[in-house]
C-alpha cells in the first residue's frame, strides 16, 4: 500500500512538470493579450510597451518560463494581473469552497443513486426498473442552468426553504446554502452512479460465489447485503473518483449561478481577463487534484477489493 | 424411507430461445449415508437435477414445474417457501459448486466465510465461529489453517479453495452433500486428492453423497450407486457394479465403449455419432434414437419410455430402452 502511494507521488512529477510547460504554451497560442485587455484600445503604444515591461511580458519566452517555475518554487505561483494579489493565494481561498461542494455532492448524488439502483436492479425488467431508467435518463437531459432556475424559483423564491445563493458561516449554514447546487451538481452524479450500480449488481447477482452464499443457507438480505452490495459497490469507486475529478474544474455553471466563490468561476473569470499567472496556477492546481483524486481512489478501491492490492 | 427421494421432477429453464426441460421426469432415491453417481455429457440435465433440489439456479431464470423433492422430516423442498429452504441448505444439504476460483467471495477473508455459515445456523459468538472455523480447516487437511484464516481467496490454489469449500459444506455436518463435478476445474494431480478428502470426510460425518461427474472411473471406484443421464432424463440405473458390468441401455454401452481400457488396448475408440438433443425442442419417442444404432420405429414415436425393471435377479436395475431384443 505505501509502495503505491509512494509510486503516485513519484509520478506527480513528470506530470507537474508537463502540465507547467503545456500550461505556458497554451497561454501563448491563445488569442489575446492581456495587456490590451487591461488598458483598453485607446492606451498609446508607449503605455502598452511600458505595461509590458512592468509585467514581464516583454522577456524572451525561456526567461518568463523560468520566472514561472521560480514562483511555483516559492508557493505563490506568481502574482494576479488583475487581483494584483498571490495567485496561490487565491487559489487557496476557493478550494475549499469546490472540495466541499464536490464532496457534498457526491454524498447527495450516492444517497439518490443508491436505493434507487437496488430497487432497479431487484425489478429488473420489470415497470420500476423502467420507470427509474427514465427518470435517470431524464436528469442525466436535463441542463443543469435550467434545472439551477427551476430551484431557484421553486424552492427559494417561492417555498422560500434556501437562499438563492452565496456563501454562508460555519459547517451548518453552509450545508444549508450549498445544498441547492449541491443538489443540482448531486443529482446527474447519481444518475451515472445509478445506471453503473445498476448494472454491476445485475452482474454480481450471477456470481457463482453468491450461489455459495445461498447455498450456505444465508436469507435473501443477507446474500444480498454481504455478498451482491458489497462487491458491488466496489466498482462504484472508480465511478465516483472519474465524477469528482470533473466536479472539481466542471461546475462553472453552477456556482456562477449560485454565486459560489469556487475554482470553476476564477477559471472562467481569469480566461475572460487573460490573467495568465491565474490561468497558469489553476492549471497546476486541477492536475494536482486530479492525481491526487485518481491516488485516492486507488487506495479505497485497494481497501475494498484484497485482489487490486496486487500491483 | 431414503433419505431424499425425487419423484418425476420437471425443472424448465426460460430463455430467448425458448424454454428448455433440462430435467424432464427424473425419479430417484438418495438412501443415508450413500454415495449416488449421475453421469452424462456436457448438457444432459446433471447439474440440473441437483440444482433443483435446493432450488439455486445462480442467474438463469429456471423453476421446477413439477415433481417433488422430498427431503425426510422436512417435507417437499420443490415447494417449501424460500425462507424455510434457505434453514434446510447448509445445514441439512449442502453444495459443492464445479470452479472453485469463483465460488468463494474474493473480497471476504477464508476464515469469515467459512464462519458465516456457522453463525447462520448455530447460535455462536463471532469468535466461537472462528474457533470452528479454524478446526473445519484442519479437517480438511489444510497446512498453517491459523493463516489460512485470513487468507484471501485469491492467495490460494484451486486445490486449496476446494478444500476450503468442502469445510464449509461440512461445517453442520450435513445429511446430504450435492456434490457437482467437484473435480473437474482441478489439476489432474490433485483431482484424486480432492475427492479422497470429501469421501474421507464424509465417512466421518455419515454424509450422502450426490455426486455428479462425467468421469466413469471416478463413479467405478466410489459410488454405491448410479444414474445414466441424457437429455433430461435418467436412461439407466443401479447398483455401480451391475449398470458397469452388463449395461442395458445403449447409451449406457455408447458411453462405456467410448472409454480407454486395458481390454480395448490396440483397438480404437468408439465415439458417440451425432450430437446430443436439443433440450427445447426434444426428439420424439426415446431420446436417444436419433444416435442409436440399435434405433426402431417403435423408439422414435411417442413419449419418451420410462425406466423399467427387466430382470428380477437385480431389482434396482432398471433402464429406459424399449428393445427387448437389443440384450
Amino acid at each position: 500500500m505505501l509502495r503505491l502511494i509512494l509510486q503516485r507521488v513519484m509520478m506527480l512529477v513528470p506530470v507537474l512538470f508537463g502540465i507547467t510547460i503545456l500550461s505556458f504554451l497554451l497561454l501563448q497560442v491563445m488569442p489575446g493579450d492581456p495587456v490590451e485587455h487591461a488598458m483598453g484600445t485607446r492606451a498609446s503604444a508607449e503605455d502598452l510597451a511600458a505595461m509590458r515591461r512592468l509585467w514581464g511580458l516583454d522577456l524572451p519566452l525561456w526567461q518568463q518560463y523560468l520566472i514561472f517555475l521560480r514562483d511555483c518554487a516559492t508557493g505563490s505561483f506568481g502574482f494576479s494581473l488583475f487581483y494584483k494579489l498571490p495567485v496561490s493565494r487565491l487559489v487557496l481561498e476557493r478550494l475549499p469552497v469546490t472540495l466541499a461542494l464536490a464532496l457534498y455532492s457526491t454524498c447527495i448524488g450516492l444517497a439518490i443513486a443508491l436505493p434507487f439502483a437496488i430497487l432497479a436492479a431487484l425489478r429488473r425488467g420489470r415497470l420500476a426498473d423502467v420507470l427509474i431508467r427514465q427518470l435517470f435518463v431524464l436528469l442525466l437531459a436535463m441542463p443543469p442552468f435550467w434545472l439551477c432556475f427551476v430551484l431557484i424559483l421553486e424552492a427559494s423564491l417561492r417555498l422560500g426553504l434556501f437562499p438563492t445563493g452565496g456563501l454562508g458561516t460555519g459547517v451548518l449554514q453552509n450545508l444549508h446554502r450549498l445544498f441547492l447546487p449541491a443538489l443540482v451538481v448531486g443529482l446527474s452524479t447519481a444518475a451515472l452512479i445509478e445506471q453503473s450500480l445498476r448494472a454491476t449488481l445485475i452482474d454480481t447477482m450471477k456470481a457463482d460465489y453468491v450461489d455459495t452464499a445461498r447455498a450456505k443457507g444465508l436469507s435473501a438480505s443477507q446474500v444480498f447485503r454481504r455478498h451482491i452490495l458489497r462487491n458491488s459497490l466496489i466498482s462504484t469507486i472508480s465511478v465516483i473518483g472519474v465524477r469528482v475529478s470533473w466536479i472539481i474544474g466542471g461546475t462553472v455553471v453552477v456556482e456562477k449561478i449560485f454565486a459560489v466563490p469556487g475554482l470553476g468561476g476564477l477559471l472562467v473569470d481569469a480566461i475572460q481577463a487573460r490573467d495568465f499567472p491565474v490561468i497558469r496556477g489553476l492549471t497546476v492546481c486541477f492536475a494536482v487534484l486530479v492525481v491526487l483524486v485518481n491516488l485516492l481512489t486507488d487506495i479505497a478501491y485497494a481497501l475494498a477489493d484484497p485482489r487490486a492490492r496486487l500491483t | 424411507m431414503a433419505l431424499l427421494s425425487v419423484q418425476n421432477l420437471v425443472t424448465e429453464f426460460h430463455g430467448p430461445g425458448g424454454t428448455a426441460r433440462a430435467v424432464d421426469g427424473v425419479s430417484f432415491d438418495v438412501n443415508a449415508g450413500e454415495i449416488f453417481g449421475i453421469v452424462g455429457e456436457s448438457g444432459c440435465g446433471k447439474s440440473a437435477t441437483c440444482r433443483s433440489i435446493v432450488r439455486l439456479f445462480g442467474g438463469a431464470d429456471a423453476r421446477i414445474a413439477g415433481g417433488s423433492v422430498r427431503l425426510d422430516g422436512s417435507g417437499d423442498l420443490a415447494t417449501l417457501p424460500e425462507r424455510e429452504l434457505a434453514r434446510i441448505r447448509g445445514r441439512d444439504v449442502a453444495f459443492i459448486f464445479q470452479d472453485p476460483l469463483t465460488a468463494l467471495n474474493p473480497t471476504m477473508r477464508i476464515g469469515r466465510q467459512i464462519a458465516e455459515v456457522v453463525e447462520r445456523h448455530r447460535r455462536v459468538s463471532r469468535r466461537e465461529a472462528r474457533a470452528i472455523a479454524l478446526q473445519l480447516l484442519r479437517d480438511v487437511h489444510v497446512t498453517s489453517p491459523e493463516r489460512r484464516l485470513d487468507a484471501w481467496p485469491h492467495e490460494l490454489s484451486g486445490g486449496l479453495r476446494q478444500r476450503v469449500v468442502i469445510a464449509m459444506a461440512l461445517a453442520l455436518r450435513p445429511r446430504l452433500i450435492i456434490a457437482d463435478e467437484p473435480t473437474t476445474a482441478l489439476d489432474v494431480t490433485v483431482q484424486d486428492q480432492i475427492l479422497r478428502l470429501l469421501l474421507e470426510r464424509c465417512a466421518a460425518t455419515g454424509t450422502a453423497i450426490i455426486l455428479v461427474t462425467h468421469d466413469l472411473g471416478v463413479v467405478a471406484e466410489i459410488c454405491d450407486r448410479v444414474a445414466v443421464m441424457y437429455g433430461g432424463r435418467f436412461v439407466e440405473t443401479g447398483s455401480t457394479a451391475t449398470v458397469l458390468a452388463s449395461p442395458r441401455h445403449p447409451y449406457t454401452r455408447a458411453l462405456l465403449s467410448a472409454l480407454p481400457s486395458r481390454a480395448m488396448r490396440g483397438k480404437p475408440l468408439a465415439p458417440i455419432e451425432g450430437t446430443p438433443p436439443s433440450l427445447t425442442a426434444p426428439p420424439p419417442g426415446c431420446r436417444f434414437a436419433p444416435r442409436c444404432p440399435q434405433a426402431a420405429e417403435v423408439c422414435r414415436a411417442g413419449p419418451p419410455p420410462p425406466l423399467m425393471l427387466h430382470d428380477r435377479a437385480a431389482p434396482l436395475h432398471a433402464d429406459a430402452c424399449l428393445l427387448e431384443g437389443v440384450r
